[in-house]
């Protein structure tokens, strides 16, 4: 039986200035490096295959799948980009773990591309992170000045150069053919696939586009083997992840455990909801991914377990409401994000979430008839599955799931005019005065 | 102005890729640093460094959000607005700060420090209402707080992010997102407070991932 919590990845983050390379190798940083430059990279994929490491990113994909899906035999250079754009609403642990500890990253990094056989890789970090995206340029730095990254890295014969990227402000490039398009110098909007970026993907070349949790779970999984790394988690889900607690607990914050760990568990941990408060609604993996409510609190949270609830485990964003909170005006202000971040490429989602925007709006101002929510229903059903990437299947999600589980809500808003809830009530602050 | 300087170092961006072109999103950020906005004259370098045209660098230039085609000031304020942050007294925020500086979104006070732009999620929901300047976090703010914050920002007040180092100007930030790093990486603490908590609690009860366990032969 695992710890309740397991701090991996957040271990270091308390220790001092853990960002630096002397701290980072202090308590054994870059030791992964020379036990995967001992192994054949084919040996390095099947370690990874074999820990049953599952992208963190949000889609669950194999990651050591992944790196198997590069066709070594294609002559044309292989590649790594990272995926740092984290901007799913409720998704905040990739942005402390590169604040805190950007070492942990860039030595995965190095034994991914070791895996994979590329010589070049790219930390895509979203631009609005300034203090990010210089702890992870001075790690780099570092990293080349030790002689981590560069030619015949510990005289093992393999080269690599990293490449640290800002983005400009879009959630789209979080999606990984976006993301490839912004890396390109162009605007970023998905591409159809396939052919998958494992095949053609940067420059047309071999390309595997990992979350920074899953490669920053990497040199874990060779310093301690896979079958240590397995041992945490759950049946198909293996292994610890970082799980992000906001809103309206007492404690908010990063909890790492094994995955299957319960909001329950987790709620408790956190001290509880917010005093004289209960939970009313969650997203158990970022607002793309249905709401569930207090009948979920048991459900594990893993692949398996949040999917068998309706929803997605995505990336362990676990936003909580509680019961000042109207969930037609949260569901409206998603919905207006959505609207804003579409790309504009697919016809459904461009013109769909402007749609959505309307009805909802009008609903939260009580004004139409019940048979409206039906036509909000056949939108997104005209929505779903109809566009290149997964943003408008997102958009929906908060949509579909707020009316099956309150109904009754959107009903309330039509019957009283308007939202019968005070906005004041559900803040931070309302505690302090006003009595919410 | 777009001088040769300049033309150099956008060029150094371009020499980092494979394929020039990947340079563009930096060489943006560069032209914002220089300029405080994207210029038509700074599209046009881009433009020409990159050999593709002035239409291709607007339509990318257009598409991301950091990109502003109207001089920003000295500091960028955003404040997110988006559900969780919202809620949580983020609309509240917004509102008090366009009641205080007499300005809408994306507009920019008369003297020229600041501009207020509400953002979406900023990958710091623990820190709910979270609050941006120049990009530093700005965490756990109120409306009352968030008056105090751009005042200070007005008077030239040093002002420092609640988990990183002072802010710099925006201009300057920009410069940094271009890839030419200052020399503040080392300033601020390693994490938040919010950051800590899970690994606080582990402490406490010992709760450990399995192979420290096995270590200590337990």
């Amino acid at each position: 039986m695992t710890d309740t919590l397991t701090p991996v990845l957040t271990d270091n983050w308390g220790d001092d200035r853990s960002w630096t390379l002397a701290a980072y190798q202090a308590r054994g940083g870059y030791r992964a490096l020379d036990k995967a430059f001992a192994m054949d990279p084919g040996a390095v994929i099947e370690e990874v295959k074999d820990s049953g490491l599952r992208g963190r990113g949000g889609a669950g994909f194999p990651t050591g799948m992944k790196w198997g899906f590069i066709p070594q035999d294609n002559p044309k250079p292989k590649y790594l980009v990272v995926n740092a754009d984290e901007s799913e609403p409720g998704t905040c642990k990739d942005i402390p773990l590169m604040m805190a500890s950007p070492h942990t990253l860039v030595e995965g990094v190095i034994i991914s591309s070791y895996a994979i056989r590329a010589n070049k890789a790219f930390i895509y970090i979203r631009g609005e992170v300034l203090h990010v995206i210089r702890r992870v340029q001075r790690a780099v730095q570092e990293a080349y000045e030790a002689g981590h990254l560069g030619r015949d890295i510990h005289g093992s014969g393999f080269d690599l150069d990293v490449v640290v990227h800002a983005g400009a402000g879009a959630y789209i490039c979080g999606e990984e053919t976006a993301l490839l398009e912004g890396l390109e110098g162009r605007r970023g909007q998905p591409r159809l696939r396939p052919p998958f970026p494992a095949v053609a993907g940067l420059y047309a070349s071999p390309t595997v586009i990992n979350n920074v949790e899953s490669i920053a779970s990497v040199p874990s999984i060779i310093e301690h083997g896979h079958q240590w790394f397995a041992s945490m988690g759950t049946e198909k889900s293996k292994g610890f992840g970082i799980f992000s607690l906001s809103g309206h607990v007492q404690k908010p914050g990063q909890y790492e455990a094994p995955l299957g760990i319960t909001l329950r568990t987790l709620i408790e941990l956190a001290g509880g909801i917010r005093e004289g408060h209960e939970l009313k609604f969650w997203t158990p993996g970022g607002s793309s991914t249905p709401l569930l409510t207090a009948e979920h609190l048991d459900v594990p949270l893993d692949f398996e377990g949040v999917g068998a609830a309706g929803s997605m485990l995505g990336t362990r964003a676990l936003q909580i409401f509680d019961d000042t909170t109207c969930v037609v005006r949260a569901t409206l202000r998603w919905t207006e994000f959505y609207k804003h971040e579409s790309c504009g490429k697919c016809t459904p989602c461009r013109e769909g979430t402007w749609w959505l925007v309307q009805t909802l709006s009008a609903l939260e101002r009580g004004q139409g008839s019940e048979d409206d929510l039906d036509v909000l229903l056949d939108q997104c059903d005209n929505i779903l599955g109809r566009s290149f990437c997964a943003l408008a299947d997102g958009a929906v999600s908060p949509i579909a799931s707020s009316i099956q589980y309150f109904r009754d809500e959107y009903v309330a808003h039509l019957t009283d005019g308007g939202c019968p809830f005070d906005p004041a009530a559900s803040t931070l602050f309302a505690a302090e005065g006003a009595n919410a | 102005m777009i001088d040769d300087k300049t033309r150099g170092e956008l060029r150094e961006i371009a020499a980092r890729y494979p394929e020039p072109r990947s340079g563009l999103l930096p060489m943006l950020h560069l032209v914002q640093s220089v300029e405080g906005r994207v210029t038509p004259e700074g599209i046009e370098a881009c433009a020409e460094i990159l050999g593709i045209s002035a239409a291709d660098v607007s339509g990318v230039a257009t598409f991301y959000t950091m990109y502003k085609r109207r001089p920003v000031g000295d500091y960028h304020v955003g404040v997110c607005t988006n559900t969780l942050c919202a809620v949580m007294g983020g609309d509240a925020i917004f509102e008090r700060l366009k009641d205080h500086l007499g300005v809408g979104n994306d507009e920019t006070t008369e003297d020229g420090r600041i501009t207020l732009e509400h953002v979406e999620c900023n990958a710091a929901c623990d820190y709910a209402p979270v609050m941006m300047v120049n990009w530093e976090f700005m965490d756990n703010q109120t409306p009352e707080s968030a008056v105090q914050l751009v005042d200070d920002l007005r008077e030239g007040n040093e002002v420092r992010s609640t988990r990183g180092p002072r802010v710099v100007t925006w201009r300057e930030a920009e410069r940094v997102l271009a890839g030419f790093p200052d020399d503040l990486a080392d300033e601020g603490p390693a994490a938040g407070p919010a950051s800590l908590v899970g690994l606080g609690i582990a402490r406490e009860h010992g709760w450990t991932a399995p192979d420290v366990r096995q270590g200590e032969g337990k």
